[in-house]
Parts: C-alpha cells; structure tokens; sequence
C-alpha cells in the first residue's frame, strides 16, 4: 500500500498532517489542542518554499515535522511525511536519527542559544557530518571553511575555533547555515533566522543564506512571519492561519494576486496613508544639546541631542538596537535626567529628574511600552488601569469615573464590558489598546511610543497604528515615536530623526529624510529594509555604501 | 586563562573575609549574655573575691575587641584555648572528634552524591512518569522529616528489631576498619537519607534546565542517539549546577550531623558541641562553631569557583 | 471564586491536617484525658483502653503529652514565624524599594548570618543565653528573618524594575501607592507560600534544639523534648519516642501540601483572578 502512495519527484510530501498537543491550563483539566489541521505541502529538490502566517499559525510545527520533531508535549496525531520517497514517521527511532543532520538540517531563530557554549563552533559544525561518516573529520572542516567562506564570515580559517559567546550574533546565525549545510542535507529548514537581528544585520545573513542555498542546490523551508523577507528567498510561498492552509502558490503571484482575503490584508499591511503635516511655528517640546550616559557618566549613550515635537504630531526617532532611542525616551521622562542639555516645554524648562515635576506636566506626556503585558499591573482590573489616571490627575470619582472610561474603552473600539477584565484575560492587541487609553486618559499633549508595535503581530499591529492616527487627529495629541521598523516610520511619522551611536545623524520633516542624497547610515538603513518585490535583496546588495554594524 | 585566576583569587580572598566577620559574629553571639564566663563557671554562690581572681585569670577585664585579637591569634596558631568545664586544651580534644566527623559524613556523602544523581537522571529520563512522581513525593516528604525521626526508626528496625547493626556508634581509636563500617552503617544510612531528597530534586531541576536548552534541541536535530546528546551536550553544561548541588547539600550535612551524632552517641564535633552548650563552656562553643562555619563556608567556595571553571565564558574570554 | 473540587487531593489532605493540629493546640485542656505532669501509671506501659498512646519515661499519659506538646510547639513556632516574617518582609521591602546604604548595609549583614548553618549559630548563641521560651523566639524568629529578607527583598526588586511600575512612577504616584497597591498585591502570592515553608522550618528548628535538651526545658514539654525524654526507650523495643516524632513529619507534610498547593497556582505573575 504504502509503495503505491510513494510520490516519484517530490523531496518533501507532507499529507494531510495533523499535529496536536496538550496544554495545561492552571486550575482545569489538561486537555488537546489542534495545532495543525490537515495541512498537505510538497517541495522539489533545491526548491525554496516559504512558511508564513502570525503567532499561532502552526508554521514552525509543521517545519519540524519534517524533522519527525515535536517541540516540547507536541505530537503529530496524523498523516505522513515522505522524505526522498520514505514515510520517515513509520520509520522508528532509528530511521529519524538517521534523517536528521543527513537529509534534514535546522537552523534556529536564535544561533546564539542553539550553540553549545561549551563547544568550540568548528566541533559543532562538523558533529553531524562526522555522526552520519559524510566524510572524514579533514573533509568536513574543509568543507565548514569552504562554506564560511561562501557565507562571507570573517577570517574563515579560524573562525570555528571560537566559542559561540566569542561571535557575534549575526555572524553566529550564518555559522549556523553552515553547520545545517555541512553534511550537504538534501533539505533545511529555516525557522526565522533573521528575525532576532537588527536591520542592516538581517539583510547580510539573508542574501548569504540565498546564495548558499543557490550555489548547493538544497532545498529549503523558511519559516517567517515577514512576508517581504520570505518573497526574496522563496520559489514558493503558503499562507497558514490558525494551523490550516489559507493559500499556497508561487511568489509572485502570492505578493502580487493574492486570491485569499487574508494574504491580501498580509500583503497590504504596510499600507496607512498618512498625509505628513508641516511642523509648525513653534514646538511645544524641545530635547535640547541632551547628552545622557549610564552608570554615573561612564557609559555616554546619548550624544548632544536636539529634536522638537509639535502640537499633534509625530516625530519618528528611528534606529537599530544600541542607538540611544530609548534612552531618549527615557531622558525626556526624567527617568534617567541628562548630564548636559534640558528639555524645554511650553517654552520653559523642564526640570530634569522625575521626582523634581509638577503633577501637570507628568500629565502632560504619557507613555506606551513595547511589552503591553508587563506594562500593566496583572492583579489590576482594566476598570482599575485606566480609571487611576482619571481620579490622580481629575479627581474623578464613581460614576462620573466610570462613565469616562466608559468613553475611553469606545474610543479604543473596545466594549463596556471588558472594565472588569484582567490583563491576563486579553489578547496582544487588546492589551496595548488598554495602555493606550490609560496614556490617553491623562488627557497627554505628548505620548511617547516606546516600540509599541513591534511585539505584535503585523495585522495586529497595523490596526494599532490606524488607532494610533486617528486618535491623534481626535484629540491633538503629539506622538514621540521610538522605532526600528521604518516601515512604520514612513505610514505615521511627520517628521524623523535618525540616530546612530547615541547622535542624531539625520533629522527633518518626513518628506526631507526620506529625499536622496542620504548620508551613508540612513541610506544603509533605508535600503535595507525588505520590500514586497521580487529581487530587491539582489538591488539593494549591489547598491550599499556602508557596511552594516553586525560586521 | 588571567582573568579566571583572578575571579578564582577574589572569590578566595572574599571567603576569607567572610570566614573573619563570621569569627566576630560567633565572637559577639557569645558576649551577649547577662553576666560573664567567670559567673557561669563558678555558679551564684560565687564569692565576689574568687570571681575577680578568676577574671583576672582569663584576662576578663579586657575590653571585647581586645579578647577577640587574643582569641583569634590563638586560633590562627592553632590554640584554641581550654575547656572551662575540664581544663582540657581543646584542640586536642578536637581533632580526633573532627577525624571521626569527617569519616561519618566521607562514607554519607559518598554513597548520597552518586544516588541522588542517579535517580535525579532517572527522574528526567521519565519525567511526569511514575518514577518522577515518587522520587518528587518522597522529596516533600524528606524535607519534612525530623532528623532524629530517620535516626530513631532506622535504630528500632536495623538495630533493635533485627539487630543487624549496633543502636549506638561507638569507635574509638584503632578501631579495625570492618568494625569501623559497622558502627557507622546507621548514622551513615540517617544523614544520607537526610541529604538524599533534597539533593536529588535540585540534580533534577539542574539537568532538566539544560535538557530544555536550545542547543540540547539543536544535538537531538542533528540526529544524536539520547545517550550522545547527554553525554556531548548535556553533560558539560550541567556538570556546574549540579556540583553546586553537591557542595550545598554537603552543607546541610554539616548540620544534620549535629543531631545524628546525638542519637546515635558517635564521638564526633557535633557530640561535643551539643554537650558544651549545654555546659556554657563558651570556649569550646566559639571553637567549634568556628570549625562548623569554617567547613561550610569552604563547601559554598568550592561550589562558586567550580561555576567559575566550568563557565566557557570565563574560560575562553572574547 | 474558590471552588473545592478544583483543590487537589494532596492539598485537601493537607489543609485537614493542618486544620486537626491547630485545633488540638487550641483547646488541648479541654481534649488532654490527664493532666500534663500527672503521673498516671507504669513506666513505658503499651497503649490500652486507658492510655491510648500508651505512657512516657516517668509513666505519664502520652496521648495527654503529645496534645500539650501540640500547643507547645506550635505556639513557639507560630509566634518564631510571625516574628521572622514580619521583621524579614518589612526590612526586605524597604531595602528593595529604598535602596542606597540601606540596602546594602541590610544585605550584606543578611549575606554574613547566612554565612553560618542556622542550627550552629542558634547553639552558639544558647551557650550563654538563658533557656526560656522568650529566648527561644526571639532566637529562632531573627536567624529565620534572614531567609525572609532575602525573598521579599528579590520579589520586591523584581517588581520594581516592571513597567508598570514604572508607569506608576511617571504618573507621579507617591511611594505608598507603589508599594501597597503595585508591589504587594503581586508580592504576596510567593510571601503566603514561604510563610508555610519558615512555620516548618520553625517546627524542625525548635524540635532539634528541644530533641538536643537546648530547646523547651522540663517539666514542658515540646515534642522534640518528647523524643529526648523516652529516646532511651528505643533499644528496648519500646516506639514511645517514634510518636512525638512522627506528629512532627506529620505536621510538616501537612503544611508543605497545603503550601506547594498555593505556590504552584499562583508562581507566575499572570493571574488576576481567584488568588487575589
């Protein structure tokens, strides 16, 4: 029976595949959850398809299906998964051992944490080769140099003699490619690899991988949430929702004609027109010459910063992990007050530390964290949380209270009847809609947007910034928006400051910034964010002045 | 390899700072009482005259500082003064009280250490099975459990019901090694048993902490046998934690044999302390207790530095 | 809503046991059949009709002992934990929320107490003390205290350094409301659980010291005194000292089920429900 069902040309045919696992819900019964329903695909040899869809969409499960692997109490309950031809989940211990590391290589979203630290890279680059006698311990290391070479590693001779904690992280996420391709496997799967890295880093990794795949000739799954990084890579891409297939078809036409509702609102997501406004005659808020450090002055973060914000508009402050933008954040707060220069609002000073102002202007600016979950106090109701600032700052009681977070809930397109509700009992989005409207309750000029999308998932997060906008033309509020995501940037912001090591090195309305000639940083990383076009890591390769700081 | 030298030096240096403010601390513990030394050896009914000859004696009118520096210098040149109650140089008495401490807790540790990283792998290994359950029960269970509940059952069956070993651990010097074994088979059984719970839940969460690291994932997708990837990826990592394990454990140990020796009337430090207490023989007291700090607070270095040694990151810096 | 079938087996049996102890300890004069000292019979007679448990060394009832035991050791080790909790929780969140010298000086003296196994310090200290209950307390409450800083303190920093904190910050809220309306009520899962595992501590402490004659002195008696008076009874073959002892395992089982039960519900910070 089995012989009959075994397809001629296909590496990989994954049928019908059913995976699900247990959960334990505190205080109830353990019970099963489907993760994947049902889902068939099927990969040629030295293919690249291209997993994608939010959280919970089942597509690193199905990934490591291929592997007969099943991340903690995950079970595959149904199906099959033919590798080169052969059922591998009939084919006991064993077979799979012998699957994995030979046919079948992982590559991990995080590098850093699946190196041994205690081993040295080389030992582990060449463990799975020597395991399966793809060679001898010599022809493995040549062909680990090789790759790291391919892979445009620095100092390729030497680099495996260092430990994991000794490599950066963008470099360790393409040693990581070359461990999964130093056994030459016929098949890897790629589980987000670039998603834990800064920009400029993201796109170096992205076109090595790329043509490490091209120059092999493997075959590859890659897994990520971000639809225009999966279009440069992939032959084909499916689209997965909730565990089930939403729509499977070549790149181009998914990016171009998507058919489902779904990859459409994927595909547009990016999509907020958002006409920018002049700054105005004068700025309410002035971050003037700031420069901050940690650690009693030891460590300069922020470097003699200006930038002003005007009534109801955003200035986008945009830069990559260690830019200083938060600090900012936290400098105009007070929570960490400048060594040198002051912030000036409503053309007075602020006092710099935290303790040292009026309640009025705390009043004044408001702020929303990146991680919505821990920015609210879990043993408060959303009642509770955004009710606070009414009876602090207005001395709102009872009814009056009530009837106004009433409002402000309508206001964040959420009913009456989540007052009662916990934090724990809220979905992603909600959560940061309730820290939006306990900023909003402060009846802010300014609200400082600390990251606050970039834990969500993208339809989640683009509902968000459509919040966000129109918000601000409701009530007049300012927004000083921290971001890496320029995308972002670009649907909200009326002007944009871009920093690099703690220095602004750019700073203008929208329309200025985003106009050539750019400085060499901004041009880095404006070309290096990805974009829903086929062949624009190729484009933006060919095109690139600065090396990225991940090098 | 310098900077781990000198992360090893200072954290050696710190213990023996440690181990000085403890001997103030046990200093000062004994300077809190109402009335003096000289009081508690000669009772009420002291005339005043003979308290003063005493105090006089033991350099009593010093200030407190004073009899700490004298007090200390002795016990850095190994004097550690006489017994108030027998006149005994308590050094002497010491140190075949602490051999016979030391062998008792060698032969518990040795057999406690392998069995409780025996059964904390055979609680990961079947993990939420029948097996984990039962060793995580008994667990609750054993950290609940008097000391002398173990001793005193242990000497009811084994020694009295079935009289297979001797109730009371008597050794005494030249003691043949066979007969040795024998006397200590029950408190070697109670404070094994006291250790042996504890230390095999903590081996437990160690190693399952690392069983569910990203790079144990990453050995398992290479295609590795489950008995590699402990042996390759696991091991090493774990072997840290789990000698800080050890080392902790073995403090508690320290402690549990304070009673064992009581019950089971074994010649050891913990013996003599108990005793002395209750004598108020406050010299023996601070001696002792300084010994019984001393060994704990060189178990919790010896478990700091392995940590520091096994770290690639402290061995291999950037 | 606490509703009982959601309460495990191990925990109900617990908190029944845990409720049996504590009710014996209340009204022990009113359930002892003999008096505490009255020498009623034989020494070490089996148990019989008369004496259920049987009778001790100087052949007074045991089963009237062990009750008045009850209360001896649970009131010493009720009032121990009260003591090292309040003064360990009070200093731990202070030296959290203040910070500075003060938690410094705090923290580094806790570190030097740690510095010395428990039992070894509280026999250091009873060579020269007198032996009385008050003594005792106040002996077992402040070398117990130190655990007690030490979790409420690393909660209390934890917490701190939340987000939401720090949103509580930047509304201006004053030092009160932080610490009793944002640090507390996420704090006190955690405390409640640590309260159940210092009484046991105190429970094991205070019978060790009594079991070593350093503890609760005669004519009282405490269970590990208990176990002092009727050890030489065991080589004989007579398990009188077997029962203060067992009380002892029992009660501590009792209360580590019922506080592993509300650890493990509430570990995490996610909640807000039913454990308020």
């Amino acid at each position: 029976m089995a012989n009959l069902a075994t397809p001629s040309d296909n590496l990989l045919d994954i049928r019908n595949l059913r995976i699900e696992a247990k959960v334990y819900p505190p205080g109830e019964e353990p019970r099963n959850i489907t993760l994947v329903h049902d889902v068939s695909l099927t990969l040629k040899k030295g293919k690249v398809l291209g997993l994608i869809g939010e959280s919970g969409a089942g597509k690193s499960t199905i990934g490591l299906s291929s592997l007969g692997y099943g991340r903690g109490g995950v079970r595959i309950t149904g199906g099959q998964v033919f590798i080169n031809g052969r059922d591998i989940l009939t084919s006991g211990k064993s077979g799979i051992r012998k699957l994995r590391g030979r046919e079948v290589c992982y590559v991990a979203q995080s590098a850093a944490a699946a190196f041994n630290p205690a081993h040295r890279l080389m030992d582990q680059v060449v463990e799975a080769s020597l395991l399966h006698g793809t060679g001898t311990r010599a022809q493995a290391e040549k062909r680990a140099v090789a790759l790291f070479k391919k892979l445009s590693l620095p100092d390729p001779e030497n680099i495996g003699k260092r430990f994991p904690h000794q490599v950066s992280g963008g470099q360790l996420q393409r040693v990581m490619t070359a461990m999964a391709l130093c056994s030459e496997p016929d098949l890897i799967v790629f589980d987000e690899p670039t998603t834990a890295l800064d920009v400029t880093t993201q796109i170096d990794v992205l076109a090595a991988i790329k043509d490490a795949i091209r120059d092999t000739g493997v075959a590859a799954l890659y897994i990520t949430h971000d639809l225009a990084v999966v279009a440069q890579v992939s032959d084909e891409i499916m689209v997965l929702r909730h565990g089930r297939l939403v729509e499977w078809g070549g790149t181009r036409q998914i990016i171009k004609e998507p058919r489902q509702e779904y990859t459409n609102q994927l595909v547009s997501v990016h999509e907020i027109t958002h006409e920018e406004q002049k700054p105005g005659t004068t700025p309410f808020l002035s971050v003037k010459n700031v420069t901050a450090a940690y650690g009693g002055g030891a460590v300069k973060v922020l470097k003699n910063v200006s930038v002003d914000i005007y009534p109801g508009q955003t200035l986008a402050v945009v830069g990559e992990s260690g830019s200083g933008k938060s600090t900012l954040a936290r400098a105009v707060t007070g929570l960490l007050p400048p060594l040198e220069g002051n912030v000036t609002f409503a053309g007075r000073p602020l006092a710099n530390r935290l303790a040292d102002r009026t309640k009025d202007d705390l009043r004044q600016l408001q702020m929303i964290y990146q991680m919505a979950d821990v920015a609210m106090n879990p043993r408060q109701t959303v009642g509770t949380i955004i009710g606070r600032p009414l009876e602090f700052y207005f001395g709102m009681r009872g009814k009056q209270r009530d009837a106004r977070v009433a409002e402000l809930l309508d206001k964040i397109e959420m009913g009456k009847g989540f007052i009662d509700r916990y934090p724990a009992e809220l979905s992603g989005g909600q959560k940061q809609r309730v820290c939006i409207a306990r900023a909003l309750a402060a009846k802010p000029k300014l609200i400082i947007c600390d990251e606050v999308t970039s834990a969500l998932d993208p339809l989640v997060a683009h509902g968000i910034l459509e919040l966000l906008l129109e918000l601000q033309k409701e009530e007049q509020v300012a927004y000083l928006f921290i971001t890496h995501d320029l995308a972002t940037v670009k649907s909200i912001a009326d002007s944009i400051a871009v920093m690099y090591r703690g220095e602004v090195v750019r700073y203008g309305s929208k329309s200025e910034v985003l106009k050539p000639p750019f400085d060499a940083y901004t041009e880095l990383l404006l070309s290096s964010v990805p974009e829903m076009e086929i062949g624009w890591l190729e484009k933006a390769i060919k095109g690139r002045r600065m090396e990225s700081a991940g090098n | 390899m310098a900077p781990i030298l000198k992360l090893i030096a200072q954290r050696l240096a710190l213990g023996v700072l440690l181990l000085l403010a403890v001997s103030v601390l046990i200093f000062a513990g004994t300077q809190i009482l109402p009335g003096d030394v000289a009081q508690s050896i000669l009772g009420q009914s002291a005339t005043p005259q003979a308290l003063a000859n005493l105090r006089e004696a033991m350099g009593l009118n010093d200030p407190a500082y004073v009899r700490y520096f004298k007090w200390l210098g002795g016990v850095l040149t190994g004097d550690l003064g006489t017994a108030l109650s027998s006149g005994q140089d308590i050094a002497t008495s010491i140190k075949g009280r602490l051999w016979n401490t030391l062998f008792l807790a060698f032969w518990a540790a040795i057999v406690s250490v392998p069995l409780a990283i025996i059964l904390g792998l055979l609680a990961v290994r079947y993990r939420n099975g029948f097996v984990d359950k039962l060793i995580s029960g008994l667990a609750l269970a054993s950290t609940s459990l008097p000391e002398f509940l173990i001793g005193y059952v242990l000497v009811f069956f084994f020694a009295v019901k079935l009289q297979w070993f001797p109730g009371i651990s008597t050794v005494y010097e030249g003691m043949p090694f066979g007969q040795r074994m024998q006397a200590i088979a029950l408190p070697a059984t109670a404070l094994t048993l006291v250790v042996l719970a504890h230390m095999m839940r903590m081996t437990r969460a160690a190693i399952l902490n690392v069983m569910q690291s990203a790079y144990v994932e990453t050995a398992e997708l290479k295609g590795l046998s489950a008995f590699n990837v402990i042996r390759k990826h696991a091991f090493p990592n774990a072997i840290a934690p789990i000698i800080n394990v050890v080392m902790l454990n073995l403090a508690f140990l320290i402690v549990g044999v304070v009673v064992v020796e009581v019950i089971f009337v074994y010649p050891g430090m913990g013996q003599y302390l108990v005793d002395h207490v209750a004598k108020r023989d406050v010299p023996v007291v601070q001696a002792v207790g300084l010994i019984f700090a001393a060994v704990y607070i060189g178990l919790n270095i010896i478990a700091d530095i392995a940590a520091i040694i096994a770290n690639p990151r402290l061995r291999h810096p950037k | 809503m606490l509703s009982l079938t959601r309460i495990p087996l191990g925990a109900v049996i617990g908190l029944i046991f845990t409720t049996l102890f504590l009710l014996t300890a209340i009204f022990a004069p009113l359930i002892a059949p003999y008096g505490l000292g009255e020498i009623v019979g034989q020494v070490w007679e089996p148990s019989s009709a008369n004496f259920l448990l049987g009778t001790d060394n100087l052949g007074r009832d045991l089963l009237s002992r062990m009750i008045y035991g009850a209360r001896t050791t649970i009131f010493i080790a009720v009032l121990a934990t009260a003591l090292s909790f309040s003064l360990g929780s009070i200093l731990g969140f202070t030296a959290a929320v203040v910070g500075g010298w003060f938690d410094m000086i705090m923290s580094r003296f806790v570190d030097l107490l740690m510095a010395i196994p428990t039992l070894i310090f509280a026999l250091v200290v009873l060579s020269v003390l007198p032996t009385n209950i008050f003594v005792l307390i106040m002996v077992m409450g402040i070398l117990d205290s130190t655990r007690v800083y030490r979790l409420s303190r690393a909660v209390a920093v934890d917490i701190n350094v939340m987000d939401f904190v720090e949103a509580a910050k930047l509304r201006g809220e004053g030092r009160r409301w932080i610490i009793f309306r944002e640090i507390l009520p996420n704090a006190l899962s955690p405390l409640v659980s640590e309260l159940g595992l210092r009484f046991i501590y105190s429970v094991l402490l205070l019978s060790a010291l009594s079991f070593l004659g350093l503890g609760v002195q005669p004519p009282a008696a405490d269970w590990g005194g208990m176990v002092k008076e009727n050890k030489d009874g065991i080589v004989f073959g007579i398990p009188a000292a077997l029962i203060p002892a067992a009380a002892i395992a029992a009660l501590a089982i009792s209360v580590n089920l019922v506080a592993d039960w509300v650890l493990n519900r509430t570990t995490d910070l996610k909640g807000g429900r039913g454990n308020g």
